[in-house]
């Protein structure tokens, strides 16, 4: 990291002056710090700086045995725990040729979804405190809670839930699950509509997020965007649909886009996709058979052949990769992980460039980054 | 055995099945993208594989960045997103790993590329997809594989001034260095 200078620093002519933002910066969504260069209060240049949260996950997980790796994923995107296991778990049984029980499915499924909700729940939340509204975050915040709940007693923690097993699941639902989530779900709906009503057609929230850092398909894919961020320029491309994983393709959703790209359809992408991750859910609970939940391994260790993979999955956030290269041994030889916030966060200095100074925190705020996992 | 009095075709099927081993286990429509693959880029000598189920090239690393950028021009392929780059130490040489994705049709395809361990350095491909930006300077901070025409390779990850590659296999796992 460069250093950071002190006093008031200026450069060129006109004057553009330095503006440091972060990294211990409530609005900068975890350690997260900027350099802005800025003509009045226009901001010219960005220097993003990364790595403050950098554990070496990566690494870390060639040191430790296929199931154990389970409990790093939970700790990449620590907003959407379910899913990072999901495709960790995906990417171990592709390689073994693994087949996962139909029930356990399902279950992976209503649980991933069930995090996707709370995860733009908190979008939401955020979207509303950057933005300047104090009342949906509570609301938002309830709602996750509610959620929460669920997966404290679905596996015991209400974060880093350890759960997804290679092959299958850790043990199977609680008995009174579906009345659980049948009495969840009116509540869930009501906050989120209750959110939705308050933030979505506001003027004054219209007014601070439209036309806000718009960014073109061609600059999207150029940067890898992937999941809300890249469908709010209007690109219909879900990993579910266009490429179903699990038993995805056995649910009736749609695909919710944008118009612009710019920050208030990527907050409406979002709010849209809770509704839609509503119906699988529903669908779900009706489709989900009874059975066995556990894997065929029992209770052995997995040891993957050797060889390697790529598995994708669509995640909160877009578009997650796990390149996974196994030497025949009980580690992974080489794991790599597409995060989709890093490359979402990558483009942070172009959606800047001439922005307001006041617009940098909605512009980082819409692109909903998780450091976690940007850093690993 | 049979005796074949056409030379040529049986020729053909020998590449064929020699073909076959390399890329078993690929779909017929992953092995049609792998055809366009090695078509357009001919000139820098492909070797077909299969990532698992991803049709997959490996080139030298002189060629990558012009080949990088046949693969996203190239209207047969249209590989517009860079969807990973990864960087594998083997111990005698790092394997950089581009996984290329196109949206529509839904296709996905792999390039590899060796550099030896000594001289790690090859092209950059930020010119033609800008997402390979942090990734070359992530594999850069923590494998020290230098990517030539890189605008900026300071440290992401990592602080200025930290010693090492910890990415590497030799860097020990339970040592930190005080900042």
């Amino acid at each position: 990291m460069t250093d950071i200078p002190t006093g008031v620093v200026t450069r060129g002519e006109p004057v553009e002056m330095l503006l440091n933002m972060g990294p211990q910066h409530p609005s900068t969504h975890g350690v997260f710090r900027m350099v802005l260069w800025v003509d009045g209060e226009k901001v010219t240049d960005v220097e993003p700086h990364i790595g403050y949260l950098h554990r070496g996950s990566e690494k870390l997980c060639e040191g430790e045995q296929f199931h154990q790796v389970i409990t790093l994923f939970d700790r990449m995107d620590y907003l959407a725990n379910f899913n990072n296991e999901l495709v960790y778990c995906a990417a171990v049984e592709k390689l073994m040729g693994l087949t996962v029980p139909e029930r356990a499915e399902y279950v992976r499924v209503i649980l991933c979804e069930l995090n996707r909700i709370a995860s733009h729940l908190l979008f939401v939340a955020t979207m509303g405190l950057d933005a300047g509204a104090m009342t949906p975050s509570m609301i938002c915040f309830r709602g996750r809670e509610r959620v929460q709940s669920l997966f404290e007693a679905v596996s015991g923690a209400r974060m880093m839930h350890n759960y997804f097993r290679i092959g299958g699941l850790k043990e199977d639902l609680p008995d009174n699950f579906e009345e659980m989530v049948g009495e969840l779900m009116p509540l869930l709906q009501a906050d989120i509509e209750e959110a939705d009503k308050l933030l979505t057609f506001n003027e004054i929230f219209l007014a601070r997020l439209k036309g806000v850092a718009a960014i073109s398909v061609e600059d999207a894919l150029d940067f890898g965007l992937t999941g809300p961020c890249l469908r709010a320029c209007g690109v219909d491309y879900d990993l579910r649909k266009a490429d179903p994983y699990s038993v995805y393709d056995r649910f009736e959703f749609n695909v919710p886009t944008g118009l612009d790209g710019d920050c208030w359809d990527r907050h409406f992408v979002r709010v849209q996709e809770m509704y839609e991750s509503m119906k699988i859910v529903e669908q779900a609970l009706v489709q989900m058979p009874k059975g066995n939940v556990t894997s065929s391994l029992g209770r052995r260790l997995p040891r993957p052949p050797k060889g390697e993979v790529y598995v994708r999955a669509e995640n909160p956030r877009g578009e997650i990769g796990v390149y996974l290269v196994c030497d025949g041994t009980d580690k992974p030889y080489r794991l790599k992980v597409r995060p989709p916030s890093f490359c979402n966060l990558s483009a942070i200095k172009h959606l800047l460039k001439d922005t307001w100074i006041a617009d940098t925190v909605v512009v980082l705020g819409s692109l909903d980054i998780v450091l976690g996992e940007v850093d690993r | 055995m049979v005796e074949n009095n056409d030379p040529e075709a049986a020729e053909a099927s020998q590449e064929a099945a020699v073909v076959d081993v390399a890329v078993e286990g690929l779909s017929q429509s992953n092995l049609d993208i792998l055809e366009v693959l090695k078509e357009v880029l001919k000139d820098f000598n492909p070797q077909p594989g299969a990532l698992d189920d991803l049709p997959q090239v490996t080139i030298g690393p002189g060629d990558i960045q012009r080949a990088c950028r046949l693969a996203k021009d190239d209207p047969r392929l249209g590989m517009s997103q860079l969807s990973l780059l990864a960087c594998v130490d083997y111990l005698e040489y790092f394997q950089i790993v581009y996984i290329l994705h196109s949206l529509d049709p839904d296709r996905t395809a792999v390039i590899k590329t060796d550099v030896p361990y000594e001289t790690a350095a090859l092209p950059s491909v930020t010119s033609v997809w800008r997402a390979a930006d942090w990734y070359e300077r992530e594999a850069h901070d923590l494998f020290g594989v230098h990517f030539e025409g890189h605008p900026d390779l300071s440290p992401l990850l990592l602080y200025e001034g930290f010693e090492g590659y910890p990415g590497r296999k030799e860097y020990p796992f339970n040592d930190y260095q005080e900042f």
